[in-house]
């Protein structure tokens, strides 16, 4: 039998970018708020520090950071004709565990989705055609406006020291930025990365072809740097040691030193950590949230804890099953189009080639998470005419070195050897003298990519795992065939000695690691017809349960989620002080 | 460890089963070892097995030093201590199902769903050694550790491609992928994990190790070689 906890006015359920910044907005705003991660305490200098930290077996292959599958994890399969079977290790993508959450081993690139993504039907119908978007993509607006979000990009950027430059301020096209960038207010916080040779490589061949390249914004501090709330950040070091890791110096853009522990200095806050929500209680008349309960992973003892309002703040995945666990919302169905929880999971796609030199020298190991150069002319550049290639969406294709740890990177020509005399040779020569182009690219809404409860499968907890049924459909194999061509042509632009040119991904399978950039489930829009919350976040069946994360976003961008996770988060804050908590109800 | 002409396994058993030598050195103590306490300057030869028994001992040795030769890039695999790396890796947290969703139903699946065997990397690679050595037995009349470099050779291709299916029904490039995955993460591991010994794998490739600062070296030395001797978590330690 639970015990049953004080009543409190908020409840978060988890604690990475989302929880630690509801934290401290709401516990400033004089709400009495509980933190719950299911996850231990993290610090930098505990957890993150030199030399431990720089452990490639420990962190990168064993995923000492991320969720452990034996607790909890998804069935898996293509289509639902197929049996999902458990994702028994973690592959394609790795979703965090314990205080900062992933927002503590990103490699922090964090860009500003536009008006192309937020009115996506409406733009391509107008361009392009009612008949354009086929009848099985369920791309949708989202029912929020770039205008609406700049002032919380800017936020949210600040707040994770994001480097970077301007490519459009106030509407005028600033050299060397993002040319297709929506405008901005201001420069990012702070100027970009020092390049590396792969990335100005990349940015000439790119430029030669007729593109337009730029240093990608990214929360990895270029400078010493104190954020607006008081936090300070290390400059940089460039290590090699960024995604799958902690920052020794906070030079990486993370809740656990910003956000979460200027919430833990506010009285109004509290943490518990170990903690695993297992479901969220509604009243009788089910429009109301009353609390959660979760259970301490330390002893097993189970817990309800009463709450004025619940906002789920885990992992994009987490979120969902936390919702279909606890029987919110009508879960959706393929076959009749009904029900609304679950529905438009989508994922990310890419292709990439490498490129060796007999004569560049790339020092992989001095590189960071986004010290590289990437084009955006057939992403954010909606005057790219698609209708010529029949796809909806966008990749961004970049140049660049994000680690040389060499469990994982270890670049040769195809066909060498694998072992022997031959792949020692092969594995010196080119480990320091190869670079890579690779892509980033779109997944389009589909009818049958989505989540529900497995049938069989139980997680530690004894609940129905989650079950994920996704491939990539035709349209990411247009778009795929035509970067794939892309990037091999800069590839030959720079007449490379030999390259493993880029293939299109025609199937998604579960190994190796691709992006943990998972998104949908909890789709947001203008309707409880059309969607699962509204443009603030708030669940339309029940007024005091918000839902923040990528799991709000109708369709995947080729752009990482965090910078409209985290503009999202604070917008959705301000939505609670401001108007929730004088007059407790829908918000629109 | 068949430089000497010695059979080790052959050795051990007799050992064993004698209780002479085995009273007074450590099972899995090599006459070399023995040499090697009596001259304290010389590397140990050999560091004792957690996990694995004399067979796989002797297979993993072999396979080791067959995908790693000593040669001018790098001294063999167990001189790289491949062998312990591996040995303590199947004896560990992650040879014994760490971070491994193990309930069942257990179904064959689709590639595409990943790994799907009811067997912890231990199991796996214990099963995956008898059933090679029994295809080796039935193919060539020898295990695999006897067999000549061209025989290896042939037998690694056949895992790795699939061509040789063993009877007891393991998928063999399943075993092939966990095995090729171990050889590798003791090539370039940190040397704290018993593979790397010297970081030799790390100065064979040129990767400085885990230096916490390039920030002022990442433009000057942009398009040129950066060659330092390495640091290993123990040297910051």
């Amino acid at each position: 039998m639970a015990t049953k906890l004080k009543e409190v006015d908020v409840v978060l359920v988890g604690m990475g970018w989302t929880g630690g910044i509801l934290a401290k907005e709401l516990s400033e705003a004089g709400l009495k708020v509980v933190g719950l991660e299911r996850g231990a305490m993290r610090t930098t200098a505990e957890d993150f520090s030199v030399p431990r930290i720089r452990d490639d077996l420990r962190f990168a292959s064993r995923n000492d950071l991320m969720q452990d599958p034996a607790k909890d994890t998804l069935t898996i399969r293509n289509n639902p004709k197929q049996d999902a079977l458990p994702m028994r290790r973690l592959g394609s993508f790795l979703p965090g565990q314990g205080v900062g959450g992933a927002g503590s081993h990103w490699n922090g690139v964090t860009w500003r989705w536009n008006d192309n993504e937020f009115k996506i039907r409406s733009l391509y119908e107008e361009r392009y055609g009612k008949n354009y978007i086929p009848a099985d993509m369920t791309a949708q607006d989202w029912g929020i406006t770039y205008a609406e979000l700049e002032p919380y990009y800017e936020k949210f950027e600040r707040t994770a020291a994001v480097s970077g430059k301007a490519g459009n301020i106030k509407g005028n096209i600033q050299k060397g930025g993002n040319r297709f960038e929506a405008p901005r207010a201001n420069e990012y916080a702070l100027p970009p990365l020092k390049a590396t040779q792969a990335g100005l490589m990349f940015a000439e061949a790119a430029e030669k072809a007729g593109y337009n390249p730029f240093p990608r914004p990214v929360a990895n501090a270029s400078q010493a740097y104190t954020n607006p709330d008081g936090a300070r950040f290390g400059a940089c070091q460039y290590c090699g040691f960024c995604e799958r890791f902690g920052c020794e110096s906070n030079a990486k853009g993370s809740p656990h030193f910003t956000v979460i522990p200027i919430a833990m200095r506010n009285p109004n806050f509290e943490l518990r950590t170990n903690m695993w929500v297992t479901k969220v209680l509604r009243d009788s008349s089910g429009k109301k949230v009353t609390g959660v309960t979760y259970i301490n992973t330390l002893n097993g003892e189970e817990f309800e804890q009463p709450a004025g309002m619940v906002v789920l703040t885990a992992y994009a995945i987490n979120n969902v099953h936390l919702m279909l666990l606890s029987g919110i919302g009508e879960p959706y169905n393929p076959d009749t189009q009904k029900g609304l929880v679950g529905k438009n999971y989508c994922y990310q796609t890419g292709a990439g080639a490498t490129l060796f030199f007999d004569n560049h020298y790339f020092n992989p190991f001095m590189s960071t998470g986004g010290s590289n150069f990437g084009i955006d002319d057939f992403h954010a550049n909606f005057d790219f005419d698609r209708s010529k290639y029949g796809y909806v969406g966008g990749a961004t294709v970049g140049g660049g070195m994000t680690n040389g740890r060499p469990i994982s990177y270890r670049p040769v020509p195809s066909g060498t050897p694998q072992w022997g005399t031959a792949w020692k040779a092969a594995t010196s020569k080119w480990y320091n003298q190869a670079m890579s182009i690779g892509s980033s690219g779109s997944v389009m809404a589909n009818r049958y990519n989505y989540y529900d409860l497995d049938p069989t499968y139980k997680n530690a907890f004894g609940q129905p795992l989650m079950r994920m049924t996704f491939d990539y459909k035709e349209n990411e194999h247009k778009m795929g065939k035509h970067i794939a061509q892309v990037i091999n042509d800069l590839a030959k632009s720079l007449n490379p000695t030999s390259f493993n040119p880029a293939s299109v991904r025609m199937s998604w399978t579960v190994v190796p690691y691709q992006s943990t950039h998972n998104t949908g489930g909890t789709i947001m829009g203008t309707s409880p017809g059309n969607s699962v919350v509204n443009k603030y976040l708030q669940s339309w069946d029940c007024h005091n349960l918000f839902v923040m994360g990528a799991n709000v976003f109708p369709h995947n961008a080729a752009y990482n989620p965090t910078g409209p996770v985290g503009a999202l988060a604070y917008w959705a804050a301000d939505a609670i002080k401001n108007r929730y908590i004088k007059n407790p109800g829908m918000l629109v | 460890m068949k430089d000497d002409g010695i059979n080790r396994r052959d050795f051990l058993k007799g050992a064993v089963a004698g209780g002479a030598v085995a009273t007074t050195a450590a099972v899995g103590m090599t006459p070399q070892a023995a040499q090697a306490q009596q001259k304290p300057a010389a590397a140990p030869a050999s560091p004792g097995y957690s996990y694995l028994n004399l067979e796989e001992a002797a297979f993993v040795e072999a396979m080791v030093d067959h995908m790693i030769p000593a040669d001018q890039y790098s001294p063999k695999g167990t001189d790289l201590g491949i062998n312990i790396y591996i040995d303590r890796a199947l004896a560990g947290g992650w040879g014994k199902g760490d971070r491994l969703y193990m309930q069942g139903p257990w179904k064959v699946g689709h590639p595409n769903q990943g790994y799907q065997l009811p067997l912890k990397p231990a199991d796996l690679y214990r099963a995956g050694i008898a059933a090679t050595n029994a295809y080796c037995k039935k193919t060539y009349g020898k295990t695999f550790d006897q067999l000549p470099a061209a025989q290896k050779q042939e037998v690694l291709v056949g895992l790795q491609g699939n061509k040789i299916k063993f009877d007891s029904g393991l998928p063999t490039n399943t075993f092939f992928g966990t095995m090729y995955q171990t050889v590798m993460e003791g090539m370039f591991a940190d040397p704290i994990y018993g593979g790397n010994r010297n970081k030799a794998v790390w100065k064979m490739i040129g990767f400085p190790g885990v230096v916490a600062v390039h920030a002022q070296n990442i433009e000057k030395f942009r398009d040129k070689r950066y060659v330092v001797e390495p640091l290993g978590i123990a040297d910051l330690s």
